[in-house]
């Protein structure tokens, strides 16, 4: 866990897919480079009820391990439950993070939670709770639209529209938006702009187009750059004292 | 996900015998038998100071922290303990790994449902007002217990006592609710959010109510989810008295636990009188029928005396 101070927003990428990638960057490294844009990267892999595919999901825990995210290989009727947990759970180990380099400020450079005792413990998670409920939480979905995904789409939707359930139940505010991978001509495609709740998504997922290519890795950087198009403007909107509050205070 | 390899850790770890003595308090542990497993980690049947107590071990100290500061409010709530006493929150040094623990009281019995099933239709009012009862304390303090299911109820052997296990999914009054179980969710059934209140909490103890008048779980089916919820609910002849106020909770129409209770409360006594009335219906039309068994009973008697006596005279 990389551990850096962060401005109140927690910025993940929410990667979907059934197969790894076969063309471009390495997905793995892109993942590792998120992190310094303070982006996390959580993946979750799909396989059939044959598991076939198992050996082509290597690659999802490598990519959310670089990414200092959370993975989980699931089969597509679990998704759901799956994709609200994996979420959770990142947003908790980010914070956790923060906290802990925090805790290392008050505390000198070689003390995490752990060496505290449990008492202590118990105040410093009351802290994690607190930021988790209240934090501005980005969530840019990234779903693998290859052929192989088509009779799985329905159910990540349903996911998707649980997922976003959870988070809207939280007192902070979410925002979500939604790529699909490989796009026509760019490495990824907009099907959903940043916006509060995930409503139906029907119509988008019968845009999709469904080619055998699975460029993960360039799907990444190009979702990187969505956040970072994100910032830019929000850095021209936002006026001073906002730039002021900066990150948390305990 | 890590978790498997974080369980494999666990298994790894422990075992039956094992006895060890905290980091931080140092107090001696034995483990006896494993209990369970939840998300966070094993529950142990273990070997404390004062006696046995239930060891909550895992792998993660902030999930197991977290329950740790739930169960110890649980402990300031006034009154009749709502779920397992906190004992000691502390660490496991072994070779390999620091292992998060927390000792509680080892409560033993039965889950909600299996204890129902084996048992007459009066028993379900009786258990479905002591949880009410246990929510609506629950709810004062400003908790929602969260991932309320049939596992983690569990009611005494020796006094038939409702208590509220794992508290893994308890949550402050109006933040979200993190952990739930998708067949008790009112989110999975479409039924509203997962934003932590007392309905949400009803909605499940009204899942938990329907349970016990089916053999399994049902399937939710795609379409309306409310007109389903009915149907099962209307259906089972167990339900009959209650059906309203099952459907009721169902549909968030309960603000309180307490409301809720109520409505129970009334419909038990309305039972009970109709049941009496019953009875005494059958007493008056045995009176007018005459009692030929009784006559009969005391013939019988009668002659088996004379048959003895005659049986005595001929020795």
């Amino acid at each position: 866990m990389e551990g850096k101070r962060m401005n109140g927003t927690l910025r993940q990428i929410l990667l979907m897919t059934d197969g790894h990638s076969n063309y471009g960057e390495d997905p793995v490294a892109i993942a590792r480079l998120a992190q310094e844009y303070d982006v996390t990267v959580n993946v979750i892999g799909i396989t059939d009820e044959n598991r076939e595919n198992e050996k082509g999901l290597q690659e999802v825990e490598a990519i959310a391990l670089a990414g200092g995210g959370v993975s989980e290989i699931v089969f597509a009727r679990q998704l759901a439950k799956t994709v609200q947990m994996v979420t959770r759970k990142a947003m908790t180990q980010t914070l956790h993070g923060v906290v802990n380099q925090e805790l290392k400020q008050i505390l000198g450079q070689n003390d995490e939670m752990e060496d505290l005792p449990p008492e202590k413990r118990g105040q410093v998670m009351e802290v994690v709770d607190d930021l988790g409920e209240k934090v501005l939480l980005e969530v840019l979905v990234l779903i693998d639209t290859s052929a192989s995904m088509t009779n799985k789409l329905p159910m990540v939707q349903e996911a998707l529209l649980d997922l976003s359930i959870s988070l809207n139940s939280r007192s902070g505010d979410t925002k979500f938006s939604l790529y699909s991978f490989p796009g026509k001509r760019n490495p990824i495609e907009r099907l959903l702009d940043w916006t509060p709740k995930l409503q139906s998504l029907t119509a988008t997922f019968t845009k999709l187009s469904t080619a055998g290519m699975t460029p993960t890795g360039p799907a990444l950087q190009a979702a990187l750059q969505v956040f970072e198009e994100r910032r830019g403007k929000r850095r021209l909107e936002d006026d001073e004292n906002e730039q002021r509050q900066g990150r948390f205070g305990f | 996900m890590r978790m498997n390899s974080a369980k494999g850790d666990l298994d790894f770890e422990l075992y039956p015998g094992l006895a060890f003595r905290g980091k931080w308090n140092r107090k001696p542990y034995k483990l006896i038998r494993k209990l369970g497993a939840g998300v966070t980690g094993y529950v142990y049947l273990a070997e404390g100071e004062t006696g046995s107590v239930a060891l909550k071990i895992g792998t993660e100290p902030m999930s197991i922290t977290a329950e740790a500061n739930v169960l110890k409010q649980f402990s300031k709530v006034q009154g009749k303990p709502l779920g397992p006493c906190l004992f000691d929150v502390d660490d496991f040094l072994s070779a390999n790994s620091v292992l998060p623990f927390y000792a509680m009281e080892y409560i033993e019995g039965e889950n909600f449902v299996d204890f129902l099933r084996g048992k007459g239709p009066e028993w379900l009012p009786v258990l479905a007002l002591q949880l009410l009862s246990a929510l609506s304390a629950l709810h004062q303090q400003g908790w929602v217990f969260g991932d309320l299911k049939p596992e983690n109820v569990i009611v005494t052997r020796r006094s038939a006592e409702v208590r509220l296990l794992d508290v893994g999914g308890t949550t402050r009054v109006g933040r979200a609710i993190k952990e739930y179980t998708e067949y008790y969710d009112r989110g999975y059934w479409e039924q509203g959010t997962r934003k932590a209140e007392p309905t949400y909490d009803l909605f499940a103890a009204a899942m938990m109510v329907v349970d016990c008048a089916y053999p399994r779980q049902v399937k939710k089916e795609r379409g309306n989810t409310a007109s389903q919820l009915k149907k099962l609910v209307y259906q089972a002849p167990l339900l009959k008295p209650y059906r309203e106020i099952v459907y009721k909770a169902l549909m968030g129409g309960y603000g309180s636990a307490e409301a809720m209770k109520n409505d129970f409360l009334a419909s038990v006594k309305q039972t009970e009188e109709r049941s009496r009335v019953k009875r005494k219906q059958q007493r008056k039309a045995r009176k007018q029928k005459g009692a030929p068994i009784d006559l009969i009973l005391v013939m019988s008697f009668v002659l088996i005396l004379f048959v003895l006596y005659l049986l005595i005279q001929s020795f």
